[in-house]
């Protein structure tokens, strides 16, 4: 990322860095041994069968559930090893967009959005105002969408709205767990190249659970495939492509992957 | 790491060049501060430059407030260009460019007016509770009707689950403060008795008051706390995640399949509860009457029958059934009450208790009246 700015610059050039992971619920151990690294500003598409730990390795990284073992580090910092006030540091940069969109049901969209704004910023009531607009704006939600509660909106302006309040703080790393499920596939591409232009533009890191063959094709730099507890695999589409694995091929090479042709110039 | 953003002011022929430099992004301190400097530095002016080559970093709250400057100038006539940024910069600048949004319109009017409509929704709320209630009785009814002509239609099990949280999970909490209660009754019976040398009359205060009232009373209470909530919390959340619309499209009731086990578990429960809380209070008074007021259990006991009859018995057994019914019907409406949000959940839950808690009270003031007047 030669254009990052200098001082984002100086930090690694690995936003996270995963080693010897495991995560287990009761006698099973669901990520044994999970090794994985995302590059800054890079997008990481995820990809794994259903109930094989996609969403428990996200929910792992952002400190949701407990590991047994292994190290996380977030631009270069331990998690363990920070204070309280440090962690909360490496939290702010982070956004997360949840699988249900988990906005606050008891406030309005707006006041979603500003929700993260109010806890760490000192703002001043009217610029949170135009800030909070600004992203509901640039998630493509109507202005009317604002002042509306989140069980008044469709699926798809949850997702929206969950991203605008993702972005509020203008993160660093952005976590989304299956971000075109539930979508059209019309509004999946634009919300694919939403993502792609805040990234291109923010020098956004992104790590993205998705089954969303298209996602993965259109905006993904790199994609790493989680099967038997670990990452099994992890390449540019072209070399998942090629990959001997045989749960890879039948994932890229599957019925529905033969519909999707991949991008022909291979990146 | 955080540099704080700044610029500086350099005249030049027909204007300004102000050169920002630092981190302009959302967390960066007195950001909004010197955004609003240099909207002030700018404003008016005829041509304007902002040189972004010195900036460190920009996110869309920074692009925002840039963007914001130049669009005052440009509104007021002049020219305002921006130099010196990276490609990404612009991208940012274009997806970030100021725009007005209206002002969300207020809706205050004077504070007599919105004193006055909270008090008429209030009142038109009630009415509607009680219409609200009323057919949901109905409901209950005609499903009960229902069953009992065609008894397969009862889901035992579930009437079964729901009795054994309903009464035998609440026994011992129940038995507790019956007991307790009995002791504070006994201990403040004799102590006060006892002035007038009638300390043993406090048995057959014990006796009345516990079986006639206080029993059936706090028992109640203690269920619309504890089981109506329950319920108002467990059909609320099932309204909320489309559960009972799922019911729905399957063709089956849901005050058949949800609120008839509960009413019925809670129709059974309260009573026995009762029983349980007429013998807790009475040992409770026992056992002070024999430690504080040296009232023998054999005198209590004897004393306690020649105070009581079996009417003073049933009328407090009596009242059970209808306290249960009117806490289940209170809960089961609001339960189907909420709406989308985490905060009507526990507006309907804490509404539940207290409606349910203080009809227990009315329907306990209706009995007492009913009971004296046929002289039971």
């Amino acid at each position: 990322m030669t254009d990052a700015p200098p001082a984002i610059a100086a930090e690694p050039r690995i936003a996270i860095r995963v080693r010897g992971l495991n995560v287990g619920f009761g006698a099973r151990l669901i990520l044994r041994g999970l090794d994985l690294d995302v590059m800054r500003g890079e997008v990481l598409g995820f990809v794994g069968g259903s109930g094989t730990g996609k969403s428990v390795l996200t929910r792992a990284i952002l400190g949701l559930v407990k590991k047994r073992a292994g190290q996380i580090e977030v631009f270069g910092q331990d998690l363990d090893a920070l204070s309280a006030r440090e962690r909360q540091g490496v939290e702010r940069r982070c956004g997360v967009l949840f699988q249900q969109g988990a906005l606050f049901s008891g406030l309005t969209v707006l006041q979603n959005v500003q929700a993260p704004m109010r806890e760490y910023l000192d703002l001043s009531q009217p610029l949170m105002d135009e800030l909070a607009r600004l992203k509901i704006a640039m998630v493509g939600l109507a202005p009317e969408a604002a002042d509306k509660f989140p069980s008044q909106l469709s699926g798809g302006m949850i997702k929206r709205a969950a991203l605008a309040r993702a972005l509020a703080l203008d993160p660093d790393i952005l976590f989304l767990d299956e971000p075109t499920s539930g979508l059209d596939p019309i509004g999946a591409a634009e919300f694919d190249e939403l993502i792609a232009t805040l990234q291109k533009t923010l020098g956004l890191t992104v790590f993205m659970v998705t089954h969303d063959l298209g996602s993965l094709y259109s905006i993904c730099d790199r994609i790493a495939a989680l099967a038997e507890c670990k990452v099994i695999a992890t390449g540019t589409v072209a070399q998942m492509l090629d990959s001997e694995h045989p749960w890879v091929r039948s994932y890229f090479h599957g019925k529905r992957a033969r519909q999707l042709t991949p991008p022909s110039p291979a990146p | 790491m955080t540099v704080e953003p700044s610029f500086a002011t350099e005249p030049m022929s027909n204007g300004l060049t102000l050169r920002l430099n630092g981190r302009w992004t959302i967390g960066a301190p007195g950001l909004e501060r010197n955004a609003d400097a240099l909207l002030a530095a700018a404003r008016a002016r005829r041509a304007v430059v902002l040189d972004l080559s010195g900036l460190e970093a920009m996110d869309t709250a920074g692009a925002w407030l840039i963007d914001r400057t130049r669009e005052a100038v440009t509104k007021a006539g002049g020219q305002c260009a921006l130099e010196g940024g990276r490609p990404e910069y612009e991208i940012l600048l274009g997806a970030a460019h100021y725009r007005d949004f209206e002002k969300p319109r207020e809706p205050h009017g004077s504070p007599l007016v919105t004193v006055l409509t909270h008090v008429g929704k209030a009142v038109v709320s009630v009415v509607d509770d009680l219409f609200a209630g009323i057919a949901f009785l109905g409901q209950i009814i005609t499903a009960l009707l229902r069953i009992l002509f065609k008894p397969a239609r009862l889901r035992t099990t579930s009437v079964v689950f729901h009795l054994d949280a309903f009464a035998l999970r609440a026994l011992p909490i129940i038995a507790l403060i019956n007991f307790l209660v009995g002791c504070i009754v006994a201990q403040q019976g004799i102590f006060q008795l006892q002035r007038f040398g009638a300390a043993t009359f406090a048995v057959d205060l014990i006796g009345i008051l516990v079986l006639r009232e206080l029993a059936v009373l706090l028992t109640s209470i203690m269920v619309a706390g504890r089981s109506g909530s329950a319920i108002t919390a467990e059909i609320g959340a099932m309204k909320m995640r489309e559960e009972i619309d799922a019911l729905r499209v399957m063709g089956l009731d849901p005050v058949e399949v949800l609120v008839v086990p509960r009413f019925l578990a809670l129709l059974i429960a309260l009573p026995l509860l009762t029983f349980v809380a007429d013998m807790a209070a009475i040992s409770g008074g026992l056992l002070v009457g024999w430690i504080y007021g040296g009232i023998s259990p054999e005198i209590f006991l004897s004393r306690l029958q020649n105070a009581i009859a079996l009417n003073t018995f049933l009328v407090g057994l009596i009242k059970a059934p209808f306290m249960a019914a009117a806490i289940a019907l209170i809960s089961a409406v609001e339960g189907f009450a909420v709406q989308g949000s985490a905060e009507s959940l526990g507006k309907r839950v804490t509404g539940s208790v207290v409606k349910s808690i203080f009809m227990v009270i009315v329907v306990d003031g209706l009995f007492a009246m009913f009971f004296a007047a046929i002289k039971y």
